[in-house]
């Protein structure tokens, strides 16, 4: 047993990070959202760094990681804010030509039981991989009809409605199908822990510099506590993520699907809490379009939806318990 | 990173497992929470059952007398024992997991001959005489006064919150032995046998209805010299010693059987009516249900981290805080949502309809020892808050 970060793994993740500060500053990041705004060269340099294929076989073209390595680069790209199908990317990249490189776009949509099909990133997509019970299917975005919507909620993840799932080509089985719903899920949830850990990080920041009443506002223990609480949050959620995904490589020690599901359940609440509270810090420039406060929370609304959602989670967990 | 056994801790726990499975059941039924000394007695006896199979201290060092298991081997006798309901440690916690690692990494030889061996075998019960009624929180506060006179401190002072006093024979004492200097300059670490004169053990009754601690009367006792752990005022030092021990797995195994509490809540649900169905068909005591359950899984994730960590050559800063908040917070909403489930079952503290739902209501006012007791949650936020996020002190 041992779930404590390799030299290697520290090291990966730093990389990641320094890259997401350098390439992805904030204007940068903003700017993915604009219509036409998807930096398809930023894309390639961040594919060119092994993200998408850090898990597959040197043989596929891939780093030939453990998918405990996807789930750290996940987490520091989700700290770093960066845009994109970065979900998408990394399931897609052994399946799909061109993801690997950033040369293809995907957009993946795990098929809605009920409600509307609302896909993220399928405005800049090439194509769409469709995610049910009996595989996956190719839709090639060229021919699909739906409306790019003008107010996403999450002004860096454009969101298109489609009118109903589309039907493609089948590129994969069932087995693969489960495979990237959990898989799926858990990197979302890994970079619902980097969005925790970093929004806590800005709003203590913000809390050492801002006075009032004659001194910062971070002395208050009212704020202490929240802040506190956001990093107990943080670090039980972070490790719920990478056991859930060391779980995946090594599936014998326990369940992988309640392990997956609480790891999803801990980090949206990380991630949503946190990303509250530090728009609470902020006061009212926590309100602003301006500062980025409300970006943390708006990408966690985002990502707590993908491959299974909190009160899912909590329903299989609570079945598992039950036996 | 891995989860998964190697194959000398695969065979750790397979023999583990099988010595459980023949000994446990070797118990006579568990004494009532009210019954302090049947309580004594009856995990005495598993204690000395595990010396005699060299599963005591598990974690202790050999040198100490312990097994000097690995982490991953600490951790899997903790699963283990929870999942075979081997005997909680209670009666045991502070020597086990306090008293015997402070004796061994502070003690004289001496101390440690005549100490260590009677907490592995069981037949040595500690409690922890830190808190006072003017000193809880601000623990270095503490009044309580040894005045040196030739070969011993004559010790007078009052202690509260004195967990199992009643039935214990050493008591780990923190004194003031110099009351003009800063407030954690001036404390000593003493052991104290509690059958010297001048020691009167008031039980005090919790709010679940048992005397599971005391009041300490202390007037004028005389402790040996030889019996002071650590230089005379380094005491609060030789104390985070032993806190720092308790804050990284103290809480592992209590939340394990939190764990099992919460499968026997689960069983409860499924047979207790509720509208058309019964209790676990409504979803929303499911969903607040898997909640928890995660939370606890995460929280043995967690502990995996912090003990895996802490054999590379650290345990991280505010991590034993972290995780008491965490574990706090969750066992406060088992026991919230165990009175939902027991609803008008929960009106006595005894069980109803023939379901074991008097453990659930207990459970849910022993939470309170769990944000209360070895610091509260407030005060492990004020840590996190100032020692990890570094965030300006108050004063
Ligand atoms: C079940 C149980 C078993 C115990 N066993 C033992 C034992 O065996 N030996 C022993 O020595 N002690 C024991 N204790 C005592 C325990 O350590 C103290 O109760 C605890 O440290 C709190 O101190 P207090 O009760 O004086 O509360 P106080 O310190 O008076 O606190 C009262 C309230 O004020 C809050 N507060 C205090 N200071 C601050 C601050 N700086 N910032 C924010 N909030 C603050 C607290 O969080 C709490 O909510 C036990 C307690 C319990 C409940």
């Amino acid at each position: 047993m041992d779930l404590t970060t390799s030299d290697d793994q520290q090291a990966l993740q730093e990389m990641i990070s320094r890259f997401a500060a350098d390439r992805f500053d904030i204007d940068t990041v903003r700017a993915f959202g604009e219509p036409g705004g998807f930096d398809r060269a930023a894309w390639a340099e961040l594919a060119e760094l092994g993200t998408f294929g850090i898990a597959l076989p040197e043989d596929a073209g891939g780093v030939g990681l453990g998918t405990i390595d996807a789930v750290l680069v996940h987490e520091a790209l989700g700290a770093g804010l960066v845009p994109g199908p970065l979900v998408a990317a990394t399931l897609a990249a052994g399946l799909v030509d061109g993801v690997i490189d950033g040369s293809v776009v995907p957009a993946v949509l795990d098929r809605p039981a009920h409600g509307p099909v609302v896909v993220e990133h399928l405005r800049d997509a090439d194509v769409l991989l469709v995610v049910d019970g009996d595989g996956v299917s190719k839709v090639d975005t060229a021919g699909l009809a739906g409306t790019v919507l003008p107010h996403p909620t999450d002004p860096v993840t454009p969101v298109t409605l489609l009118d109903a799932v589309p039907t493609g080509e089948r590129v994969a089985g069932p087995e693969v199908a489960a495979a990237w719903r959990r898989l799926g899920s858990v990197l979302a949830s890994a970079q619902l822990v980097g969005l925790s850990e970093a929004s806590t990080a800005v709003a203590v920041d913000y809390a050492k510099e801002r006075q009032q009443f004659g001194r910062p506002i971070g002395s208050f223990q009212g704020l202490k506590h929240l802040l506190a609480d956001c990093y107990m949050r943080t670090e039980v959620a972070r490790s719920a993520v990478w056991s859930a995904g060391v779980n995946i490589d090594e599936p014998e020690p326990g369940d992988i699907d309640r392990a997956v599901a609480a790891a999803r359940l801990m980090a949206a609440r990380a991630a949503t809490e946190n990303g509250k509270t530090g728009v609470q810090v902020h006061g009212g420039m926590g309100f602003t379009w301006e500062v980025v406060a409300h970006l943390y929370l708006k990408r966690a609304w985002v990502l707590e939806t993908q491959f299974g959602n909190p009160d899912d989670a909590a329903e299989l967990v609570a079945l598992k318990v039950a036996g | 990173m891995h989860l998964r056994d190697t194959p000398e801790e695969a065979t750790f726990r397979a023999e583990l497992r099988a010595w459980l499975a023949e000994n446990v059941p070797k118990l006579p039924p568990e004494p009532d929470h009210t019954d302090w000394p049947g309580r004594r007695a009856y995990e005495s006896q598993w204690q000395r059952l595990l010396f005699d199979a060299g599963y005591a201290g598990i974690n202790w060092p050999v040198e100490g007398g312990g097994k000097g298991a690995t982490p991953g081997e600490h951790l899997i006798y903790l699963e283990e024992a929870s999942a075979a309901k081997a005997p909680e440690v209670t009666v045991g916690f502070v020597g086990q997991m306090h008293a015997g690692p402070t004796l061994i990494a502070e003690g004289t030889p001496e101390q440690k001959a005549h100490h260590l061996r009677g907490i592995l075998d069981g037949s040595h019960v500690w409690c922890q005489g830190f808190s006072e009624p003017e000193a809880g929180s601000d623990l270095a506060s503490l009044r309580t006064r040894a005045v040196r006179d030739g070969d011993h401190y004559v010790v007078t002072g009052q202690k509260i919150w004195t967990s199992n006093a009643t039935v214990a024979d050493y008591c780990e004492l923190l004194v003031r032995t110099d009351p003009d200097v800063p407030k954690h300059k001036g404390i000593t670490w003493l052991i104290m046998p509690m059958d010297l004169p001048g020691i009167e053990v008031r039980p005090l009754v919790t709010a679940h209805g048992t005397a599971e601690f005391a009041e300490l009367f202390l007037d004028e006792v005389r402790i040996p010299v030889a019996n002071r752990v650590g230089d005379e005022n380094d005491g609060w030092r030789v104390a985070n010693v032993t806190l720092s021990f308790e804050r990284g797995t103290g809480f592992v195994g209590e939340m394990l059987d939190t764990t099992n509490l919460m499968k026997e809540l689960v069983a409860i649900a499924e047979v207790t009516p509720k509208g058309a169905g019964t209790a676990w068909d409504d979803p929303g005591i499911r969903r607040e249900l898997g909640q928890i359950a995660a939370e606890l899984d995460a929280l043995w994730a967690y502990t995996k981290r912090n003990v895996s960590a802490g054999a590379k050559g650290g345990l991280p800063m505010g991590s034993g805080s972290a995780f008491k908040l965490s574990y706090a917070g969750v066992v406060q909403r088992l026991g919230d949502l165990a009175l939902r489930i027991l609803d008008r079952a929960s009106l006595a503290m005894d069980d109803v309809d023939g379901r074991p739902t008097a453990a659930q209501v207990h459970g849910r006012l022993h939470a309170f020892a769990v944000s209360l007791g070895g610091g509260t949650s407030q005060i492990q936020q004020n840590i996190i808050a100032e020692r990890v996020l570094g965030l300006p002190r108050e004063r």
